[in-house]
């Protein structure tokens, strides 16, 4: 498969704008500024390119509706604060390719009528921050930021955003209170913020990752991409397998492939004899079936989530309530404290698999545990809280026995 | 370490964000960056001078976790244990840490050159165990690897 996501990242000094201009750079954003800003949006929707952040909402969609608001100004940012355990695709776009989501971000930009970007890194990825500051710079040097670009009359800044350390900023809601300099806590929707975002005006959000397609659909349009990997959702995915894994890394793949040609042709097997498998981070539920494909539906109907496509794999050495627990004392630790069902219960869930770690577990908290799952589901404000009890839930369903041999005699 | 020098920092940003509540988080990490940690003249002098409340500087210092009100060590150890680290032995990378420092997860060490920090995802999960000391990464981590950068740190 032709990559579109990593086509660049081999080339050395990749992350400079010399290279991406010699290998065609920009040129998409001076197609997308020739057509309306209404025919890029429509390229983008018949794509069928849905957000690779987790959520999988419908890009074109989103641009869309941030468009057909009218109050100004509106703004765009691109959310770079991958946090997801397991998660460490959009680290290498960042480092390596940083002009080909900025270049997307204008054309965003353009798209929906914003005149600001912004791109929210996270604070602990140091390098890629000043990789993309100097992007940025490169950019306006060259003209395709500032005022008049390409003179075409469209006028865009981008600015840089540090994060600090702090999981849910990756929420977008959260993400837009964290540049408001308040405490990251999501907020409940409606409104969205392509209705009331960054200082309550309309404000587009998108993924490193899902930018990375824009300029491809843009150049070569929105048909073509739409044949690429599976009907249901079109694209190329960047998968991020780790865990006990032989070969872990970043894999460009088209959407579809199966969890086990993912695993043995490209992540060389795994480590041990296989037990479980997280598709999509921490927040999905874990997986014992190899044959499941790895697209949105489909992991959905097995009962899981693609998310961010962070694939953790898991050995029969690994005890699965330690998986568990691990996963729990992340969300209590990440938990923003805002709704109380997600602050107590993933604090009830930690003491209830600490219980079961260490051989003194109740058997009566087995259902309790269940129970959590369901409530913070439907309760919780922000996927965090939501996706919170997943792996325990599926940890329970699935691997019953050995919860049971942890019950205190 | 000094205070004019998170001072002029701060001043820079306010420069280039404007006085405003955006500006406080960009203030906050320059005075973390250089400071290793934010004192309390550092609070009110933000307060002052971006007319923020301290309620809310400090809310929003406790609930990022790179930001401190606590003096950190010369060398800030931040070890991975999210799920793809401790599928790959990131406990025992901490067992072998502490006793390396003789200080526990959250402690300071007494000469004040050590701290150490057991921190979610460091998006290094293909190089796991992994860990940052200060903001450079230290990855694939082994017993011996990680004693052999602590003796070097401790000079």
């Amino acid at each position: 498969m032709e990559k579109i996501l990593t086509q660049n990242i081999d080339k050395p000094n990749s992350q400079d704008i010399k290279v991406y201009l010699d290998g065609g750079g920009y040129k998409a954003l001076e197609k997308a500024l020739s057509m309306k800003p209404e025919e890029v949006i429509a390229e983008v929707q018949k794509s069928g390119l849905v957000g690779r952040g987790g959520a999988a909402f419908p890009v074109g969609l989103k641009w869309s509706f941030t468009r057909r608001e009218h109050t100004e100004p509106k703004f765009i940012i691109c959310n770079a604060d991958e946090g997801e355990p397991g998660t460490f695709k959009d680290r290498i776009i960042l480092k390596n390719d940083p002009h080909l989501f900025l270049e997307a971000l204008i054309i965003g930009g353009y798209a929906i009528g914003a005149s600001q970007g912004f791109v929210y890194i996270r604070g602990e990825y140091y390098r890629e921050i000043e990789v993309v500051e100097k992007a940025v710079e490169q950019a306006k040097e060259k003209g395709y930021l500032g005022d008049n670009i390409l003179g075409s009359g469209f006028s865009f800044t981008i600015q840089v955003y540090k994060g600090a350390g702090a999981y849910v900023c990756g929420e977008e809601t959260a993400l837009i209170e964290s540049m408001e300099g308040n405490r990251g806590a999501p907020d409940c929707r409606p409104p969205f913020p392509a209705q009331s975002g960054f200082l309550g005006k309309p404000t587009a959000v998108n993924n490193v990752e899902t930018l990375a397609n824009i300029t491809a659909i843009i150049t070569k349009g929105g048909d073509w991409y739409s044949k690429i990997g599976s009907p249901d959702s079109p694209g190329p995915k960047l998968f991020c397998l780790s865990g006990q894994v032989n070969k872990p890394g970043v894999y460009e793949l088209p959407l579809g492939i199966t969890l086990r040609e993912l695993i043995e042709n490209y992540g060389g097997g795994v480590r041990g004899e296989f037990k479980a498998v997280l598709p999509g981070g921490v927040s999905s539920s874990l997986l014992t079936d190899l044959n499941v494909k790895l697209d949105y539906k489909s992991v959905a109907k097995a009962g899981s989530m693609l998310g961010s496509a962070a694939v953790i794999v898991i050995n029969k050495d690994t005890s699965i309530i330690d998986v568990a627990k691990n996963t729990v004392e992340f969300f209590a630790h990440e938990s923003c404290g805002k709704c109380s069902i997600c602050r107590e219960g993933t604090r009830r869930g930690r003491e209830i698999l600490s219980r079961f770690a260490n051989g003194g577990g109740r058997a009566e908290e087995l259902d309790l545990m269940l129970e959590l799952g369901e409530v913070m589901y439907d309760t919780a404000c922000c996927g965090l809280g939501q996706a919170a009890m997943n792996v325990p839930v599926s940890a329970i369903t699935l691997f019953r026995d050995e919860f049971d041999q942890k019950v205190r005699k | 370490m000094s205070t004019t020098s998170w001072k002029t920092e701060v001043d820079e940003v306010i420069k280039r964000r404007r006085k405003s509540k955006e500006a406080l988080l960009p203030c906050l990490e320059a005075i973390q960056e250089v400071s290793s940690y934010i004192p309390q003249e550092a609070v009110s002098y933000l307060r002052e001078n971006l007319d923020v409340p301290s309620i809310d500087i400090y809310g929003v210092i406790t609930f990022y976790g790179m930001l401190t009100t606590k003096e950190q060590g010369k060398y800030a150890i931040r070890l991975c244990n999210s799920l793809p680290c401790d599928l790959n032995s990131s406990k025992e990378m901490l067992k072998v840490i502490e006793e390396e420092l003789d200080i526990k997860a959250g402690e300071i060490s007494s000469d004040k050159k050590f701290t150490l920090e057991v921190v979610p995802c460091l998006g290094l999960c293909d190089k796991a165990p992994a860990m940052m000391i200060n903001d450079k990464i230290y990855e694939n981590l082994t017993e011996e690897t990680a004693k052999k950068i602590i003796a070097e740190l401790k000079g």
